[in-house]
């Protein structure tokens, strides 16, 4: 067997779309997880809970291993999806003047290229909005703002505390932040500790128009829906993906009461239905 | 019954072609479809024109030789039929019907509605074939003992009859039914283990080359084919290839 062919060959390319496909989905989930932090930890406490999370995910050496793993896996498979769709067309040079693929094939699995260039633009714009500025940019850090009451019965005095990454809280006229998250005592070269970068406060104004305490954005309503349409995007391709990934590596979905087809549908609507809601959920409460 | 047929006509390989419209009548609901055609065809060689090219030999289903892909589905709209199996009486009077040839790079038109689908004998000359004793004392077939499940699937997949209706029916001009059926009912058979991993692997580079594009699981093969060949079979020739692969 020629080494090529374990890139090369028609059945071949469908057993990386195929394991590059299912290690997606189990992508999703983990990352499923963590968004609901978003929806059912509330106030300070669930703020806390998800940018420690996401500073875990983007510290740990374990899950950036697994990050590299997922990056690799959304290029290979987007790779490899469009060279086959290009290798698929180029099969039927001239189509047909009439054509009924309805009568014998779901909708979903014939635009699996569609459906996949579309889940790609996507996640480009999403990497742009959360994860990019996750990595690269400075934003603003977890902060608490907490009011200390007057003894003398006069204005309460409002003193605003970052989250270290210790656990604790310190206040934050104190210092100064250097590179991006690193807290110094003003004008000396001492570093006091870290913070977090405030992802939680990030997201809530993306996808709130008017949340009180975060930052106005009259453009929310078009993201939330634009992150819904995507989701639906996702749960089609995986309609038909999901369980075709078991096909390809040789496992026979028969029928519709197979558990990996049934597994296949319940998946292919309850994530992305619930990465689906947690925008919605934020724009309207 | 009145019909409006409108059929793909090219004189040659390098031809356009272009689909043209042909008024019939007092076609009765028994004929069947290809009984039809040849109705048409008497019709335009009385009047002086050419007739329509069409393959087709044994008209009752078993030599897999007629084609023709039916308004918009390979064989027509009937279920496990050939076309010469397939009864005007699936049509309605008044009805436009589309009648094109097999759609694949690999089965280029020669003329008309005819394809050259030499291209899966060549699949089939790199490996659907099994090693036989030629010295004289040839073991009877029905001497090997064969687990009667694994019989009755080689059975099946060998029930293919070489039509093409899963190559004109996929998106993708994909192959695989055809060469998964062929795989299948040689790898089942203990007469088929000698080269049964050259087999695979040849007979899947041998469709790769001939242009078929690759399968993207949609199922349409399996729900257009005469002989209900199932997806099954190409499932097994994955496990097949991956096997073959690691050797
Ligand atoms: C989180 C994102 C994604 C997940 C979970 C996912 C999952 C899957 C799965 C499980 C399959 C079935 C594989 C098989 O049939 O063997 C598949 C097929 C496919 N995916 Fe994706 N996918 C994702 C993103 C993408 C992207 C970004 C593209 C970009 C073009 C893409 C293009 C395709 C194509 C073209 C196929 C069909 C391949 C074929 O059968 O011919 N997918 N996907
Ligand atoms: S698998 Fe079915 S459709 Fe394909 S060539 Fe064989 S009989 Fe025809
Ligand atoms: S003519 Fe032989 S199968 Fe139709």
């Amino acid at each position: 067997m020629s080494k090529s062919a374990i890139l090369s060959s028609s059945i071949a390319k469908k057993y990386w779309m195929a394991l590059t496909g299912l290690f997606l989905c189990l992508f999703l989930v983990g990352h499923l997880i963590g968004n609901l932090q978003l929806i059912f930890i509330t106030g300070e406490e669930g703020k806390r809970a998800f940018n420690e999370y996401a500073h875990f995910m983007t510290h740990n050496p374990a899950i950036k291993a697994l990050s590299y793993l997922t990056y690799f896996s959304i290029i290979f498979h987007s790779i490899d999806g469009i060279m086959l769709a290009i290798k698929n067309k180029k099969a039927r040079p001239q189509n047909y003047a009439y054509n009924n693929p309805g009568a014998n094939s779901s909708t979903p699995s014939r635009y699996m290229a569609v459906l996949g260039t579309l889940i790609l633009v996507f996640i480009c714009t999403h990497m742009a909005n959360f994860w990019g500025k996750m990595h690269f940019d400075t934003i603003p850090l977890h902060t608490k703002t907490i009011e200390i009451p007057n003894e003398m019965g006069g204005e309460a005095q409002k003193v605003e505390l970052y989250l270290t990454t210790k656990g604790d809280y310190v206040a934050a006229q104190q210092f100064e932040v250097r590179n991006e998250t690193e807290f110094y005592v003003k004008d000396l070269d001492l570093k006091m500790g870290e913070g977090y970068k405030d992802l939680h406060g990030l997201v809530m104004s993306f996808f709130g128009q008017n949340k009180p305490g975060f930052d106005k954005n009259d453009l929310a309503p078009f993201a939330v829906i634009l992150y819904m349409l995507a989701m639906a995007t996702l749960g089609f391709h995986l309609w038909h993906g999901f369980s075709s990934a078991f096909q390809s590596v040789g496992v026979r979905v028969s029928s519709y009461k197979h558990p990996i087809e049934i597994a296949g549908k319940v998946f292919s609507v309850v994530v992305p239905g619930l990465f689906a809601i947690i925008p919605l959920i934020i724009y309207l409460f | 019954m009145k019909l409006t047929l409108k059929i793909w006509r090219q004189k040659g390989p390098n031809d356009k072609g272009q689909m043209v419209t042909y008024p019939i009548d007092n076609i009765d609901g028994d004929m069947s479809f290809l009984e039809m055609m040849d109705v048409l065809n008497n019709q335009l060689i009385e009047s002086g024109d050419d007739p329509i090219a069409f393959d087709h030999d044994c008209r009752e289903g078993i030599c897999g030789m007629c084609s023709l892909y039916i308004n918009g589905e390979a064989h027509g709209p009937d279920r496990g039929v050939t076309t010469c199996q397939l009864h005007m009486r699936k049509f309605s009077d008044g009805e436009t019907i589309y009648i094109e040839p097999w759609r694949a790079k690999a089965f280029p038109v020669i003329k008309d509605l005819v394809v050259d689908r030499s291209s899966f004998d060549r699949i089939m000359a790199s490996g659907g074939f099994v090693s036989v004793n030629t010295s004289g004392n040839t073991v009877d077939a029905n001497a090997i003992p064969v687990p009667k499940a694994d019989a009755d699937n080689a059975f099946e997949a060998a029930t293919c009859i070489g039509c093409g209706a899963c190559v004109a029916s996929c998106k993708n001009a994909s192959a695989m039914l055809f060469v998964s059926a062929k795989v299948s009912q040689l790898a089942l058979l203990p007469q088929g283990q000698v080269e049964a991993a050259d087999r695979v692997l040849n007979m899947v580079k041998t469709m790769d080359e001939e242009g078929f594009g690759n399968c993207t699981n949609t199922g349409a093969c399996e729900v257009e084919c005469p002989k209900g060949i199932s997806l099954e079979n190409i499932a097994r020739m994955n496990r097949e290839y991956m096997s073959a692969m690691v050797k």
